[in-house]
């Protein structure tokens, strides 16, 4: 029986050399170390045997099973790794297949724009405020010092709604609410539309956004207005952009200026975008004039103020290089899915 | 404002290269447009004299022409031109030479043109006759006597000498663009002063003195008599005989020709070079016209009609200001002369006018007669009245000195009330602190002197009075603006304003903001649309005859019908958006707009009507269907806080889809409406796919947001889940069923989820099977089977009573 004991383990050691899977390996367990198994079948034999006998071969039937058994473990870990990388090997991928169409919603260009501006000013302390589309001639040309005859009141350029009640447009008839309403000190800037009669070609379109800007407090000085319109424009355009504030008119502003930054295109060297000239004018701004202030009874001996405003189509086509104000209102996905 | 560099340089020599000319004026306040420079591109051409034309044999339109250009032999050149004769002297571009162009009807060419020898129709052509238009002209300034022709130049210049040279070609005019509170610089002497003032050099004005030699006195010739002061604040009349009608000699058209005006003659010339020297547009009448030698300054007859000197017929109306004698109208005052008394190739004598006139009455007379020229366009921004005597005398100077006319002595001169510049006080503190500078007095008053100014300087305040001629420096302010200009903004210093004001944005704005993000999150793209619309799109829509919506506001002058009325919904706007996205094939849509809409209702006292906020979403495309936009918005409303909104079907909207449609409800309120947009509706569109539109009042959405949160602690305790599948009839729905289980679930049943819906084969016709998963959780305990199951049973009990539904087996 010790040999034939010998003979099993060998039988085992050999057969289980040659099983090349989980199923086969699990066959050679059930044979050898099964209930019905040839190991089992020998030690149920040994009944017959003397107690003596049965000792020696009980010792040596349990270490042929240990040695079984840790084959077989051996084999089964084999097996399993095996069978695992066979798995993995069949589920093998194509990785550089695209991936399930998940698409993010984007915002319009517009507002992506006005939120950057938004967050810099809000960054200096700023707040925000709105205002109607529909205002009134009052806010929107008298209060602003625009007088009776101001080219900006014909028909031709600025839509009405009665004699008295038109279709903003600018954005600064909301200066003209802050003031009336809030007392100084004022820091607020105003997106929003503005209209005009313009027939939209390229660089045109009846409606458009303009984000205001107002400061009032005492000893507010064109310095402040160049701190801070500088500091917006590093913080919009790069910390390199250099700003250029040029002499201009505007009727609610005095002295007023009109701000150029230098091309973040090019740095300034000159190109397409800043059409050779190295500067992009950027808004318009300068020191809210006396009567203005008055119009929202400020003291303008202890008051004084800036103002400040700009085209955000026109920020936006310089920023993304868009080149036809329309593609803003064709809301064409292709267009808009750009700005992710 | 196109200033001829060249010209400029009369009044004030400014010796800067052009670059750092133009950098310096422009921050001295001087915007400009553009730098042109005349002159360039043009090689080898030079003065020709014709010595012979003959007939070409084998066309009619050539001729074969001889040109002495002091060579060896005269140069054979065949050309079309028809305004050419023996003796002219012309530009002759020779062989291998180059011109700007463009050539006659072709379009121009930044690198110029060359021009080699060639046959024309068989006959050897050794180069060209030029035009001005070739030599880099725009046609509209090409003197009248050789505009549709070969330049043929005004008197005899060296032959052979290049025309760059003989005429002085080269030379820089710069557009300046001036704002319409500086008149004054309409003009080479505003903008020499402004030049002056910016390279603090000096500032010479023109001669004005005439010698007069004229027989007799103006006033003995012509009488002037103001009858609306109100509207003529001064008319100088004076006048000059023995007119001769010639071309002006070429250094007056050069500078007429860069300055962008087409010279004429030298009295019209002439009238225009004082024009645009001192910026006081003149006008010149033919005596023998003006009928009774007298001048009167008064209204039209409304309804008079009068031709204009550019053969229009014209209607007047009683509000516009005339020129008349003493039987009729002779001009319209500031806009322009009549034909009646125009001068003619043999008017003698004339008179010359430099008035005054009421800028707003020549900006009304000249757009209601929609007539906008030189003179009318000057009036209406503003002009010193104390301009038109030295203009006037600088006319007849010019005169004299082209030998032009003889001028008769003294002048007639109605100016009932002389302009007289005020004085304003200035302190120099207010100034510094504006500015944020830290000027002296004494630099401040340089700066004034610069600009021509008085001054006088007690203590903090220098008393300034500008030149009459600045009609835009009124208060302390406008002269801060001067010393901030001239000082440099580039110099002031750069601070920030101190103190800090509450930052922010409002609750609805970040609302709004929160609103975007959350849509962009479910995939939806944001679109931006026109405040303005066409009235059509509420039908297009079928938006009910009686609804809010129809209340349309209207422009009173819109671009076009398309863009006439104020937006009472998006969802037109929407659906044109989707309508041109489906358009250009872009398969899969789902977009959303935050927008402003508005009401014709007015607040008790408020002139401005009603504006609300309104938020559109809308869907199409593959696997999109009503549930798809559903679920967006569900989970949007739950991102502010709104939980639970009820969706009332709804079938009487003609928008959309009677079966597919519903009101959103929240809070007893309806907050929107959702649904398929209906079939008629999206062919109206030109939408091919089914589209899902949802608008909501984002003003009441704003009302009710909440978005504070809390935590809820995690359970303890496991849930403890039924299955439950019931029939019930179509009538019944969802909502419905879900309120009987909610309303019997008591405290334990957590959660009701929909998994199913069923119609078909195995149930009767009218009926469907409504699946949903019950969760149970009790906060303090793991619940038990009989617990569960006693809730249940009592849920289905409610069930068959509320809506006859029965259990299905599993």
């Amino acid at each position: 029986m010790q040999n034939q004991l010998k003979a099993i383990l060998e039988e085992a050691k050999e057969q289980l050399d040659k099983a090349s899977s989980l199923g086969e390996t699990e066959e050679l367990r059930i044979k050898f170390l099964g209930k019905k198994g040839k190991l089992t079948e020998i030690l149920r034999s040994m009944k017959s045997l003397s107690p003596e006998e049965r000792k020696t071969l009980g010792q040596t039937a349990n270490s042929t099973r240990g040695q079984i058994e840790a084959i077989l473990e051996e084999k089964f870990a084999m097996m399993k790794e095996l069978q695992k990388a066979t798995k993995l090997k069949s589920e093998k991928i194509d990785v550089t297949e695209p991936g399930s169409l998940i698409q993010l919603g984007v915002k319009h260009p517009i507002s992506i724009t006005i939120d950057e501006i938004s967050k810099v000013f809000m960054n200096m302390g700023f707040r925000i405020i709105e205002g109607p589309e529909i205002e009134t001639v009052f806010n929107n040309f008298d209060a602003l010092n625009a007088g009776p005859n101001h080219p900006a009141r014909d028909f031709t350029d600025t839509f009405y709604i009665t004699e008295d009640v038109l279709l903003r447009t600018q954005t600064s008839p909301v200066q003209v609410r802050t003031l009336m309403k809030d007392n100084p000190p004022i820091k607020v800037i105003s997106p929003g539309r503005c209209f005009r009669c313009d027939t939209p070609d390229a660089t045109h379109s009846p409606m458009f956004h303009q984000v205001e800007g107002l400061v009032v407090d005492e000893g507010i000085s064109m310095a402040d207005l160049k701190g801070t319109l500088d500091s917006f424009a590093k913080q919009m355009f790069g910390s390199n952009a250099k700003t250029k504030f040029r002499p201009h008119h505007f009727p609610f502003t005095e002295p007023s200026a009109e701000m150029d930054v230098s091309c973040f295109k090019c740095g300034g060297k000159g190109c397409k975008v800043c059409k050779g000239s190295g500067w992009i004018e950027i808004l318009g701004c300068g020191m809210v004039h006396p009567n203005v202030l008055a119009v929202g009874h400020v003291d303008t001996e202890k008051y004084t103020g800036f103002a400040f405003g700009m085209g955000v189509e026109r920020i936006a086509m310089l920023k993304y290089g868009v080149d036809d104000i329309r593609l803003f209102y064709e809301n064409d996905m292709r267009f808009i899915q750009q700005f992710k | 404002m196109l200033v001829p560099i060249q010209w400029l340089k009369e009044y004030t020599n400014v010796d800067e290269n052009i670059d750092k000319f133009c950098d310096r004026m422009i921050m001295s306040g001087s915007n400009l447009e553009t730098v042109e420079v005349f002159g360039e591109n043009i090689e080898n051409v030079v003065i020709g004299k014709i010595l012979s034309i003959d007939k070409h044999p084998d066309a009619d339109k050539l001729v074969i022409t001889k040109i002495d250009v002091a060579a060896e032999e005269p140069v054979q050149i065949v050309t079309g031109a028809s305004n050419i004769a023996v003796g002219n002297y012309v530009p002759v571009a020779l062989h291998g030479s180059k011109i700007p162009g463009p050539l006659h009807g072709q379009p121009k060419k930044p690198e110029g043109v060359t021009i080699k020898k060639g046959k024309l129709r068989g006959v050897e052509s050794f180069g060209m006759l030029c035009s001005a238009g070739e030599l880099g002209f725009e046609d509209k300034v090409v003197p009248v006597t050789h505009k549709d022709g070969i330049w043929i130049l005004e008197k005899e210049y060296p032959l052979g000498m290049s025309i760059v040279e003989a005429l002085n070609l080269k030379g820089e005019v710069i557009d300046f663009e001036i704002t319409p509170n500086r008149p004054d610089c309409l003009s080479m002497i505003g903008m020499a002063r402004e030049a002056a003032a910016t390279f603090e050099t000096e500032l010479s004005y023109p001669e004005t003195r005439c010698e007069e030699k004229g027989e007799g006195k103006c006033k003995d010739f012509i009488e002037v008599e103001i009858k609306r002061p109100d509207l003529c604040k001064r008319y100088v009349a004076k006048v000059v005989t023995n007119i001769k009608i010639e071309q002006s000699p070429w250094w007056l058209q050069q500078r007429l020709i860069y300055a962008g005006m087409r010279p004429i003659n030298n009295i019209v010339d002439i009238t225009n070079y004082v024009m645009l020297e001192y910026g006081q547009p003149l006008h010149a009448f033919d005596i023998r016209n003006v009928k009774g030698s007298k001048i009167s300054v008064d209204t039209a007859q409304e309804g008079e009609v009068f031709t204009t000197l550019d053969g229009t017929e014209r209607k007047l109306t009683n509000n516009m200001l005339l020129i008349k004698d003493t039987e009729r109208a002779v001009a319209i005052a500031g806009v322009m002369g009549g034909q009646n008394s125009e001068i003619q190739e043999d008017t003698d004598t004339i008179l010359i006018e430099a008035a005054n006139f009421n800028a707003d009455s020549v900006r009304s007379t000249s757009k209601k007669l929609t007539l906008r020229t030189e003179a009318s366009s000057r009036f209406e921004k503003g002009i010193d009245p104390n301009l038109a005597e030295e203009a006037c005398n600088r006319v007849c100077r010019l005169i004299e000195l082209l030998n032009a006319g003889t001028v008769l002595k003294g002048s007639v001169d109605v100016y009932p009330e002389k302009a007289e510049a005020e004085s304003v006080k200035v302190r120099v503190d207010r100034v510094n602190q504006v500015l944020g500078i830290n000027l002296s007095a004494k630099e401040m008053i340089d700066i004034f002197h610069r600009l021509e100014m008085k001054t006088m300087h007690l203590g903090n305040t220098i008393t300034v009075t500008p030149p009459t001629v600045r009609l835009d420096l009124e208060t302390e302010i406008d002269f801060v603006e001067e010393i901030g200009r001239i000082y440099g903004y580039d110099k002031m210093p750069v601070t920030l304003p101190r103190g800090n004001s509450e930052a922010g944005k409002s609750e609805k704005q970040r609302l709004r903001d929160l609103s975007k993000e959350t849509m962009t999150a479910l995939g939806a793209s944001e679109v931006q649309t026109y405040s303005f619309v066409s009235p059509k799109g509420v039908d297009s829509i079928k938006m009910d005859e009686n609804a809010e919506g129809r209340k349309l506001i209207r422009l009173l002058n819109p671009l076009g019908e398309d863009t006439s009325v104020m937006r009472t919904t998006l969802i037109p706007n929407m659906l044109e958006v989707l309508a041109r996205n489906y358009s250009r094939n872009n398969e899969n849509v789902a977009a959303f707009e935050i927008g402003t809409t508005f009401f014709n209702n007015h607040h008790e006292g408020d002139p401005l009507p009603e504006e609300k906020e309104s938020m559109c979403v809308a869907v199409y495309g593959p696997n999109k269907d009503f549930f798809t936009l559903k679920g967006m918005v569900t989970e949007f409303l739950n991102k502010l806080g709104i939980y639970e909104c009820r969706y009332i079907p709804e079938e009487k909207i003609a928008t959309f889809h009677p079966g597919r449609c519903a009101t959103l409800v929240y809070d007893c309120v309806e907050i929107g409406i959702i649904g398929e947009i209906h079939p008629d509706v999206l062919e109206k569109y030109g939408i091919g796919a089914r589209a899902i539109c949802c608008e909501l009042n984002f003003d009441l959405l704003v009302e009710k947001a909440n978005t504070e949160k809390f935590y809820r602690p995690l359970p303890k305790y496991p849930a403890m889940t039924r299955d439950l599948a019931l029939t019930v009839n179509e009538e019944n729905c969802v909502c419905d069923i879900e309120s009987i289980i909610k309303a019997h679930g008591g405290e334990l049943l957590e959660k009701v989820t929909l998994f199913d819906v069923y119609r078909g084969k195995q149930l009767l016709s009218g009926t469907k099977s409504v699946a949903f998963t019950l969760t149970y959780r009790a906060a303090d305990r793991t619940l038990t089977e009989e617990e569960v199951t006693k809730v249940n049973d009592k849920i289905l009990v409610a069930l068959k009573e509320g809506c006859h539904a029965v259990l299905r087996e599993m």
